[in-house]
């Protein structure tokens, strides 16, 4: 390679910048760099403190991405990403940048100054998504740790903070928008340092947004990230930490190296399935992806093998080579497993195929995302969907409606449960109304360990909802004079079912949630039938905790009452246990549907008022014999239990 | 009157279209005898004063002046008729003989007898009247003495339906109903010496009114001997003095199971009296008492409306027998411009009063057929329905809502509480 691909800017453009000269780049060149000047590093950092804003800034200061440009929050790629300012998908960013060190090469040059390649991974900011977070956190040596200094940190970076430490990452801590007058820099360096362990002084303080203190917090990662270290001479390994499906490409599988070499000229081979593969194109991202001549030790890029779907490339499984494989894989590979399900049904049931189709092809993309057919009588054919959690679960329904037109009804969510029976056959419940009858040895339900971190006058509140929503106290420390982190198992199916909209509430918005799954616990569950005149809606039915039937059922029945308009005969709601009504409001017959008079000057209006009622017929659902009003309907089921919403948007 | 219904325009001449003229279509052979009735509606605009929860088309004496003043309302009325008269005889339709003739308003007793007798001729000079001719009119019963019955009576006159609405002081104040409910035996039995067929209309549901009011009403109808009441549900159309009433809280209509029970109080009592339902809001001591007027309107016959915001309607005969493709016109209805002034000035203008007409497709007019039908004891012919229709059928009956023995006959027939659903019931039989 003889011109350089990876070289700063313009010198005209940003000269007082430490950037590589064309002469130091040729230093930091893919699959030609030490290990040593390698950094690979990501952001942890709550959904609006601003790690896109400070990554888009890192971009521009090291020249990968001119001024001119730049388009906000670079690395966030789909439209949904870029309006929820979520990340969804993790991509690596290589980056050049130069310090005044001594660094791993005595024989400085260029005014002292040593060259690095940078890789920034961008990691994905939400619960949902912890697989593919610890898959990137494996990916790095070091992790800034990014707070708005006018909010502190919240619970989910803390826990992904936990999930770096325990993967050993070096933590540079950062405070993000010093620029903000309600920022308060001095009280949440205290809070940092007491983290992460430190002076509060080494707390770097910046502004993504106006760049201060940017390039210090550069030189720092060069500083205190270890380099990556890995045996170039061994049988390549490298591990997958995201894999993308491209309608062009195919699938995009981004990788991290650990040993030996991947290059162009050999098949690759995936140890989980030993499926080879040739390799059509490996190359680094910088923004753009860049070809390049293979990936060596210590290096992050990109492989593209040609295949079109995503489960041919899972994240966290190792890639070798097929004429040398690697006898060992890396660890920490898991199948992404579904935690939360959804019947998703088209509100015009002939848009079915559409729906299968446009499943079909999301899959494609989204190795998490597994569906099977499903019939209701209340709502048609739709599917069964299994999601990560409540964020994959609203983050693919949008997909859905908005790039494939889909008008959507979502059931209430809900968890898997295994049930046992007397005889011993055990049965997966995906869907409420699979729940079985008979003799029930034991259900048992999800379990997470949740983190709740909320100003101390809170506690109170916070416990005690924790407490009717099952919750079991395991610890609880004050991370400042007036924060406090408290620690419970909490079953999942409470969380998925409105619980962080109640500490929204409860705390006037002040308390953040994090929860990871920690396996599951028996527990005496019942099923609540909700019933139309003796008929089972199956879509209405639910697995609550045997003390909570009664309410659900009351609050389900009222519901109905007041959506179903009378009919003809009389319609009894009933929410039921088994065959034990718990429940019951009775919607009353109609009695009179006719018009008094109909004369010679009332016969056009009233065939044209018929024709009218005729036509509003068509907006009725029919469930069993009883009309219901299509939109109300639809409108009572997704306002079921539909919490645990954290987006930009919904949160200020 | 609620607003007129939105329509193509009425010809200048008020000429029809030709698909309803006999000549040259299928069976015209058989001449003006197999076509249906036909009768005259002369709506009569006038009241002394308006009632808060009228929505009529009528006006007070101050209201009005010019042209349209009570004292010319009989010559212009006129007018419209010998119109009509030229009208369907230039369609080939003016041999009938008028079968039924019906004076509505507003309050046709506003008028002079001799007024009321004088359009009358008019009708019987245009057409001619039926030996066994009906005749009615309305009357309000404080603007009736035996004298003015037994001109009218003279004059051909053969049946009299009085406004009585409730015996009930305080129901008739909330209604503004000014006669004294004690002159109702008076002017029944003054109208039954005169030789007339009486009778009385009711109004249940007004607000404040008791079961035990509504019971006092019935009973008082009653007690006069009549051989026909008509029982109507109040109804607030928008755009009345009660209507706004009940926007302002000032008054809290019942609602529709207080109505239905007071349907049932009425139907039972009418009934134990020898009075049979012969229509939803309709009771008669028999056949022979029943109106035949409007039992015309409800079997589809022909008629002609004369008057402001009066409507006509006139069927093609290819509409009746079923034999009209879905989309084909089989009829035509329209109806005359609102105001008594306006409609004065273009009949003296020598053109049609017609606002607007409908060509009702051979789709409408089954709606209407269905939908008219069903509302008589008699029922509807199933064979009038459609596949679907039919197969409603066998569910309405199993839901109490249609006659089980009659379905079995071959007609469709409401039960007492298929009558209090009858709009349901016309859905499903045209779903």
């Amino acid at each position: 390679m003889t011109t350089p691909i990876l070289t700063g800017p313009d010198p005209t453009e940003r000269d007082a910048l430490p950037i590589p000269s064309p002469a130091l780049s040729e230093r930091i060149q893919p699959n030609a760099t030490a290990p040593e000047l390698i950094r690979n590093f990501c952001i942890i950092a709550h959904i609006d403190h601003g790690k896109s804003t400070l990554a888009d800034r890192m971009l521009q200061l090291t020249g990968v991405v001119q001024p001119r440009d730049a388009r906000a929050q670079y690395l966030d790629r789909m439209d949904i990403e870029r309006e929820r300012g979520i990340t969804i998908k993790s991509q690596a960013v290589r980056m050049p940048w130069a310090v005044q060190d001594s660094g791993a090469d005595d024989a400085a040059v260029d005014g002292g100054l040593t060259p690095y390649a940078l890789n920034m991974i961008d990691t994905p900011g939400h619960v949902d998504f912890t697989y593919e977070v610890s898959r990137s956190l494996a990916a790095c040596e070091g992790a800034v740790l990014l707070v708005d200094a006018a909010q502190g940190i919240e619970a989910q970076t803390l826990a992904n903070l936990y999930l770096a430490m325990e993967n050993e990452l070096e933590i540079v801590p950062v405070l993000n928008k010093i620029d903000l007058p309600a920022a308060q820099p001095e009280k949440y360096a205290e809070e940092l340092a007491n983290l992460v362990g430190g002076d509060p002084a080494d707390v770097l303080k910046v502004s993504g947004k106006t760049g201060e203190g940017v390039e210090v917090l550069l030189d720092r990662i060069v500083e205190r990230v270890p380099a990556p270290v890995g045996d170039p001479d061994a049988p390549a390994r490298a591990m997958i930490f995201d894999s993308v499906y491209d309608t062009y490409r195919g699938v995009v599988t981004y990788v991290r190296a650990i040993d030996g070499d991947l290059n162009p000229r050999e098949r690759i081979q995936m140890m989980s399935t030993r499926a080879t593969h040739e390799l059509l194109e490996i190359g680094v991202i910088s923004p753009e992806p860049i070809k390049t001549n293979g990936l060596g030790v210590g290096e992050v890029g990109y492989l593209i093998t040609g295949v079109k779907d995503v489960r041919q490339s899972k994240v966290g499984d190792t890639v070798t080579t097929a004429s040398k494989p690697a006898t060992e894989a890396l660890g920490g590979y898991d199948e992404p497993r579904p935690m939360v399900f959804s019947g998703l049904y088209p509100v015009d049931g002939s848009d079915y195929p559409t729906l299968r189709d446009a499943l079909d092809k999301l899959k494609l993309n989204d190795a998490a995302l597994n569906y099977e057919p499903e019939t209701s009588v209340a709502l048609g054919f739709g599917f069964r969907v299994g999601f990560l959690g409540l964020l994959h679960l609203e983050i693919v329904r949008e997909r859905l409606e908005r790039e494939f037109d889909l008008d959507l009804i979502s059931t209430a969510p809900n968890v898997v449960y295994d049930v046992t029976m007397e005889d011993g056959t055990e049965v997966k419940v995906t869907n409420p109304s699979e729940f079985p009858g008979g003799k029930i040895k034991e259900v048992r339900e999800p379990v997470v360990k949740a983190t709740v971190l909320a100003p101390s006058e809170f506690v109170g509140t916070v416990m005690g909802l924790c407490t009717d929503r099952r919750g079991t106290m395991q610890g609880m420390d004050y991370l400042s004079e007036d924060r406090v982190e408290l620690r419970y198992t909490l079953p999942l199916a409470e969380i998925v079912f409105d619980f962080f909209d109640a500490l929204k509430s409860r705390t006037r918005g002040y308390a953040s949630l994090d929860y990871e799954p920690v396996g599951d616990q028996a527990a005496d569950l019942v099923k609540v039938d909700i019933l139309l005149q003796g008929d089972q809606v199956d879509a209405f039915s639910a697995i609550v905790h045997r003390d909570a039937a009664y309410e659900y059922g009351v609050r389900m029945t009222a519901k109905l009452k007041e959506i179903i308009p009378r009919q003809q005969f009389e319609v009894p709601i009933q929410a039921a246990v088994g065959a034990r009504v718990i429940a019951r409001e009775t919607v009353r017959a109609i009695r009179k549907d006719v018009l008094a008079k109909c004369y010679g000057g009332d016969i056009s209006r009233k065939r044209k008022l018929l024709e009218k009622q005729k036509e509003g017929k068509k907006r009725m659902k029919n469930i069993g014999s009883v009309e219901v009003p299509k939109d109300a309907f639809i409108a009572a089921l997704s306002s079921e239990g539909a919490g645990g919403k954290e987006t930009k948007d919904k949160k200020k | 009157m609620p607003a007129l219904p939105d329509g193509d325009p009425v010809p200048a001449d008020g000429a029809l279209p030709g698909f309803v003229s006999d000549v040259g279509a299928p069976g015209h052979a058989q001449g003006a005898a197999s076509r249906p009735g036909f009768g005259v509606y002369v709506h009569v605009p006038f009241c002394s004063v308006r009632c808060g929860y009228c929505d009529f088309n009528t006006y007070t004496a101050a209201e009005l002046g010019g042209g349209a003043s009570q004292m010319a309302y009989a010559t212009t009325a006129l007018r419209e008729v010998d119109l009509a008269a030229r009208v369907l005889a230039d369609a080939g339709l003016g041999d009938r003989p008028v079968s039924t003739v019906f004076f509505g308003g507003g309050t046709p007793t506003m008028l002079p007898a001799a007024d009321l007798a004088r359009i009358l001729a008019g009708v019987r000079g245009a057409w001619g009247l039926a030996p066994d001719a009906e005749v009615s009119t309305e009357a309000n019963p404080d603007s009736v003495s035996p004298e003015s019955l037994s001109v009218l009576a003279e004059a051909g006159f053969t049946r009299v339906s009085f406004g009585m609405q409730s015996a009930v002081p305080h129901v008739l104040a909330t209604l503004e109903r000014t006669h004294d409910p004690a002159r109702i035996p008076d002017v029944v039995r003054w109208a039954r010496e005169a030789g007339l067929d009486v009778s009385l209309d009711l109004i249940y549901g007004t607000p404040g009114e008791s079961a035990d009011d509504w019971r006092v009403s019935v009973e008082a109808a009653l007690s006069t001997g009549v051989d026909h009441v008509s029982a109507y549900a109040l109804v607030v159309e928008p755009g009345t003095k009660m209507a706004a009433q009940v926007r302002r809280g000032e008054v809290r209509l019942p609602d529709e199971d207080d109505q239905a029970a007071k349907y049932e109080i009425a139907d039972d009592l009418l009934t134990a009296a020898g009075l049979d339902w012969y229509e939803v809001s309709n009771w008669s001591r028999g056949a022979e008492h029943a109106c035949r007027h409007n039992l015309a309107y409800w079997r589809g016959d022909d008629w002609w409306g004369i008057g402001p915001g009066a409507h006509s309607y006139v069927g093609a005969r290819s509409g009746l027998d079923g034999g009209a493709a879905a989309a084909e016109h089989v009829g035509v209805r329209w109806w005359n411009v609102k105001h008594p002034r306006r409609y004065a000035a273009q009949l003296e203008a020598g053109g049609s009063p017609g606002a607007g007409r409908e060509l009702l497709t051979a789709a409408e007019a089954h709606l209407e057929r269905v939908m008219l039908g069903v509302r008589l004891a008699e029922g509807l012919d199933l064979a009038l329905l459609d596949p679907a229709g039919r197969r409603a059928v066998a569910g309405l009956v199993a839901s109490g809502l249609l006659d089980g023995t009659a379905a079995v006959r071959g007609r469709a027939v409401l039960t007492r509480r298929g009558r209090l659903l009858a709009d349901a019931v016309v859905r499903e039989l045209t779903a």
